[in-house]
């Protein structure tokens, strides 16, 4: 089973749209007994870190989170999911769940490109460079682009997480990667076919890299 | 680097399109849903809705109608038209859309693009204008104003004053609508389009006038649009999607190619 966490943090529902329509059963919960019974979570959000880490905290999901990576199932960050899984955020000085050695760091207010000044959000269709393949992306053209916005980006301060990067105004960290983990900056839900590809090689991956 | 992006509008009015679709004969040129899922294969990057419903019994199709385009369509859409606080902001994207835009009523009480912010955040929010040129005066210094109700009512607003205070109240986006241009097909306001993106840190998506495939190119380079929306040139099928991506590609214009 396949379980989305909830946590109040926008909007879930095109996830769980997206799963619909690849045919995949899932369920949406905060209760951590409930996601003792997934094979596979999907950590989602939109919205600020300040506030997603007051409701999973409340909610022993940051602990359940920690415990649930040691087991070896997979787990796949979205967006604010990405970004809180690193220990801190810049957005609202939050300690985050730490999963990841690293911060989320707001872009440069002075992002340029060939001399013209950048617009924060980063929001529209862009790239991604792999380093390495990962069964998550199998069958994704490396051209293929998918759908950002935000305004802050994942740091992780191990490189070798580091499975993606995307350029705007500077080179970050689009997609991380580390074992049983996988967790992007962009929207796969809202990323067309690519994305939908994604999702459907995420709930056939066992955790393994190889 | 970030592709520019193309943004089909659709016209909505009691669940039904306005203006006659005209696909190849295989959609309902009445069904939104249909036509949103055409230009979502034909490489559309986003969509809009526009409701145009005048009766406001009537408006709750449309939250039917949102529904059914999030399970067919998996890129991000919009709806603007007839929204007029938090709550009818919270139904339609609960309803599945990823941003609402807002228009009339954030000139009547710009708060709600603050109370939107923060209820959803400002990648949800985008700020709809309706602009006509004026003549330059003190109170509307670049010669810009704010019209509401479809364009009928002048609001004594400088365009670009508005754009900034938008900004400030915590909008995301910008959907400049020349009213000048609005249906000429003739070509999009560059001036406009290029005085008000290069003053906001948001991105701006140009509207009215496109016609031709470089009227989007023009509005794209020279009018510093993030992204541009077309409407009749794509809706009466004298062009596809692909055909104006294809052209834009040619002139060296990144849009996302794949799809």
């Amino acid at each position: 089973m396949i379980a989305i966490i909830n946590y109040n943090a926008g909007n879930i529902t095109s996830v769980a749209r997206a799963l619909q329509n690849i045919g995949q059963d899932f369920v949406i919960t905060d209760d951590t007994n409930m996601l003792e019974a997934a094979s596979h979570v999907i950590f989602p959000g939109v919205g600020a870190a300040g506030e997603a880490m007051v409701y999973l905290r409340e909610k022993n999901l940051d602990a359940w989170l920690k415990k649930y990576i040691k087991t070896g199932k997979p787990l796949l960050g979205i967006c604010l999911g990405t970004q809180i899984i690193l220990d801190y955020s810049e957005e609202n000085k939050t300690e985050c769940v730490g999963l990841i050695a690293g911060s989320t760091k707001r872009f440069p207010e002075k992002l340029t490109s060939e001399g013209e000044l950048l617009k924060i959000p980063h929001m529209g269709w862009n790239s991604v460079q792999f380093r390495r393949s990962h069964p998550v992306f199998k069958d994704v053209a490396p051209d293929a682009e998918f759908y950002f916005v935000h305004s802050y980006y994942p740091a992780p301060s191990d490189d070798s997480a580091v499975l993606g990067t995307t350029d705007y105004g500077m080179t970050f960290c689009s997609v991380l990667a580390k074992d049983n983990l996988v967790a992007m900056q962009f929207h796969p839900e809202k990323s067309g076919r690519p994305g939908l590809q994604i999702l459907r090689n995420f709930c056939a991956w066992r955790g393994n890299v190889k | 680097m970030l592709s520019k992006r193309i943004i089909p509008c659709l016209d909505v009015r009691a669940g039904l399109l306005t203006k006659g679709i005209k696909f190849k004969g295989n959609v309902d040129i009445g069904d939104p849903v249909e036509a949103a899922r055409e230009y979502y294969e034909q490489g559309a990057d986003e969509i809009v809705f526009y409701d145009i419903t005048a009766s406001s019994d009537k408006r709750d199709i449309m939250i039917d109608v949102v529904r059914r385009v999030a399970e067919t369509i998996f890129i991000p859409f919009s709806v603007g038209g007839g929204i007029r606080n938090v709550e009818d902001m919270r139904r339609v994207i609960l309803a599945g859309a990823e941003k609402i835009s807002v228009n009339s009523a954030a000139v009547d009480e710009p708060q709600i693009i603050a109370q939107g912010a923060k209820a959803f955040g400002s990648q949800c929010v985008v700020l709809g204008m309706d602009v006509k040129k004026v003549e330059v005066s003190g109170k509307i210094p670049s010669g810009y104003e704010i019209v509401i109700h479809g364009g009928r009512k002048f609001t004594g607003i400088d365009a670009l004053w508005w754009a900034k205070e938008a900004q400030n109240l915590g909008a995301g986006e910008i959907c400049l609508n020349s009213i000048d241009a609005d249906g000429t097909q003739e070509g999009y306001e560059l001036n406009l389009t290029a005085l008000i993106s290069k003053n906001v840190r948001i991105p701006v998506i140009a509207s009215g006038g496109a016609g031709k495939p470089e009227h989007l190119a023009q509005v794209l380079t020279t009018g510093n649009a993030d992204a541009a929306l077309i409407a009749s040139m794509v809706h009466y099928r004298t062009y596809t999607i692909a055909e104006i991506k294809q052209y834009l590609d040619n002139k060296q214009i990144k849009t996302r190619m794949l799809w």
